[in-house]
């Protein structure tokens, strides 16, 4: 059975605005608009779309904290919002814009704390914080108040405080948010760690693409609260109509290069852009500039993922 | 010890050394205590001295009345506070959600951390003021050492009362989206009706009465009598009684508000 199932899920949000000086008006936001996918335990999927796209709304959930206007949801076999409280015990999450910390006292109450809340018995809870504070190197921080913490140093603190417990699932709602390159490599190295040695399962919202490219060999993309792409990264290519780059170097100026399966982008001097078809051959292309025009020299781009991706966002019918 | 017992007193614990940090505000807390009390013991002292006897308590009850409600306020937090700010920035800043999905119970976290609380002002913002009193106006102290423990008592419950009054304030922001508004009007409402300014036996008639059975009274006027050993006997179980029927009641309505908020944050996203 997989570890969370989601068949039809649904979620609507009535808004009350004001239009004009009196009137109020009811809409309708669809948020998370027939969502349908499994994930299987030990598993790290991405979970990624643009902003307002619903994977807040999705995470939120997977937690219990909201419940779908409709269809089913299920994590670890139970329903989140009935039990939310027993499945607590064995889910953890992480909002990195938000915190659990407790913020006037040192790091090491706030762990003292989450081991009273999901009686974690000692040995495990002495492990498993050993094993936090070495991963993520936060011996040296247990003592400092968490108001003093830097914000990549926060959210190493509540990443262990998510992990204490040994949960099933790890929720992550843009865990690397506001950090900086080397703070962001080391959550990285920690939730890589954590999922494929712990075994842990991971769902990761993020902004990031590179958070996915290094941790997730799965990718959903969401938009408009539906599900737009949900496969591996390479997938993303084929699906997402990239196109790869040609940039020529010509003898001299000339009007834009016309052959066939390319088209030119952009023109600066002597250099042209002209993009094809990820999946064509460039060999043709090559070909026919060469014959026809006088080339210097020539290099092939891949498609970067943001661009895939940013392609697919606006692809999606708006509504 | 339950694990549950286990968990609300590393709360409490946690709660209580987190105010000892507070250093600086404390110092200046008890400065202004026991400066107030010096300036309404002498207010107390004139108006004794032209109307002996007012309200049945004589001088120096009266003197002593302004020293132990000066002790009490911060404990009791007559003005708000304590709790009602974290949750209130909770609010703020959203993290409220995250709240939720810990499996413990809401209520008993804030009461939790709010007893600890308490538990430190008491010592700390306490004491001063009344060892001030006692020295400088010769505060009358119980007679009788059963008195102690018994004020104590009522102090907890006062405590309780107090924080079932702040936490429906608190749990209105999960309607109002602010609090601010309902704090301000309930402190005015505290300051009088608690008899942290006056004594409310001193209250004319009909003001007096509803005054004697609004919750506020539970604050200071009820402790504060029971440590002038006024209310003996019958007197004294009619007062910790009060105190606990209002404990009861407001617990209860906020458990009940906590449901429906929580029900509210669930189904329609906050
Ligand atoms: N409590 C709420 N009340 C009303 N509308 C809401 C609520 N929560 C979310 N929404 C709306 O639902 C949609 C999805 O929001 P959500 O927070 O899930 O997006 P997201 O994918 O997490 O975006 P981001 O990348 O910006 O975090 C948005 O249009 C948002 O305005
Ligand atoms: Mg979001």
């Amino acid at each position: 059975m997989a570890l969370i199932e989601l068949e039809d899920v649904a979620r609507t949000f009535t808004i009350r605005a004001k239009v004009g000086r009196l009137r109020r008006e009811r809409r309708e936001v669809r948020a998370v608009d027939g969502l349908s996918f499994t994930v299987e335990a030990g598993e790290c999927v991405g979970y990624i779309g643009p902003n307002g796209a619903g994977k807040s709304t999705t995470i939120k959930m997977l937690t219990g904290i909201l419940v779908p206007s409709a269809g089913r949801l299920r994590v670890a076999g139970v329903d989140p919002a009935r039990e939310r409280t027993r499945l607590a015990r064995r889910i953890g999450v992480v909002f990195g814009q938000r915190t659990t910390l407790w913020w006037d006292l040192p790091l090491r109450d706030s762990y003292d704390l989450a081991r009273r809340i999901y009686r974690i018995p000692d040995a495990r809870y002495r492990a498993n914080l050993d094993r936090c504070v070495e991963l993520l190197e936060l011996g040296p921080l247990l003592d400092t108040p968490v108001r003093q913490l830097s914000l990549g140093q926060r959210m190493r603190g509540d990443l262990a405080a998510a992990l204490l417990h040994d949960p099933q699932v790890l929720y992550l709602d843009e865990p690397t948010i506001g950090l900086d390159v080397v703070s962001k490599v080391r959550v990285r190295e920690f939730l890589r760690e954590i999922n494929t040695v712990a075994g842990t399962t991971v769902l990761l919202t993020t902004h990031d693409l590179t958070d996915i490219e290094q941790l997730c060999g799965r990718v959903m993309v969401i938009d408009h609260g539906r599900m737009v792409y949900d496969g591996g990264l390479d997938g993303l290519h084929a699906t997402g109509r990239s196109e790869r780059t040609l940039v020529v170097d010509l003898a001299g100026p000339s009007a834009p290069i016309e052959v066939p399966g390319a088209r030119v982008v952009k023109v600066d001097g002597a250099r042209q852009w002209l993009a094809f078809p990820a999946e064509d051959s460039a060999a043709p292309i090559v070909a026919a500039v060469a014959a026809g025009y006088p080339l210097l020299d020539l290099s092939v781009r891949e498609p970067a993922i943001e661009d895939v991706i940013a392609r697919m966002y606006a692809k999606v019918p708006i509504g | 010890m339950g694990s549950s017992a286990r968990l609300y007193l590393a709360i409490a614990r946690g709660s209580f050394r987190r105010y000892s940090t507070y250093r600086a505000a404390t110092l200046a807390g008890v400065f202004t205590n026991t400066v107030f009390g010096f300036i309404l013991a002498y207010t107390f002292l004139a108006l004794w001295r032209a109307r002996p006897g007012l309200g049945g308590y004589d001088t120096s009850q009266a003197v002593t009345y302004i020293w132990v409600s000066q002790s009490l306020l911060i404990t009791v937090a007559v003005w708000g506070g304590g709790f009602q700010d974290d949750v209130q920035e909770r609010f703020r800043t959203g993290d409220i959600a995250v709240d939720l999905y810990r499996p413990v119970d809401f209520l008993g976290w804030w009461l939790a951390a709010d007893l600890g609380r308490a538990g430190f002002q008491l010592l700390a913002r306490g004491l001063a003021p009344i060892t001030a009193g006692a020295i400088a106006f010769h505060a009358r102290m119980p007679h009788s050492p059963l008195t102690w423990p018994v004020f104590l008592l009522s102090v907890l419950l006062a405590v309780l009362v107090s924080f079932g009054l702040r936490y429906l304030v608190s749990l209105s922001g999960f309607w109002l989206h602010d609090s601010d508004g309902v704090r301000a009007v309930m402190l005015v409402v505290a300051m009088f009706f608690s008899g942290m300014l006056l004594p409310l036996g001193l209250f004319p008639d009909g003001l007096r009465q509803a005054a004697q059975v609004l919750p506020w009274a539970a604050l200071i006027q009820v402790p504060t009598d029971i440590f002038l050993e006024r209310s003996t006997g019958s007197a004294l179980l009619a007062g910790l009684g009060f105190q606990l029927a209002w404990a009861v009641v407001l617990l209860a309505l906020g458990r009940a508000a906590q449901l429906l908020a929580t029900r509210k944050v669930v189904v329609q996203g906050g």
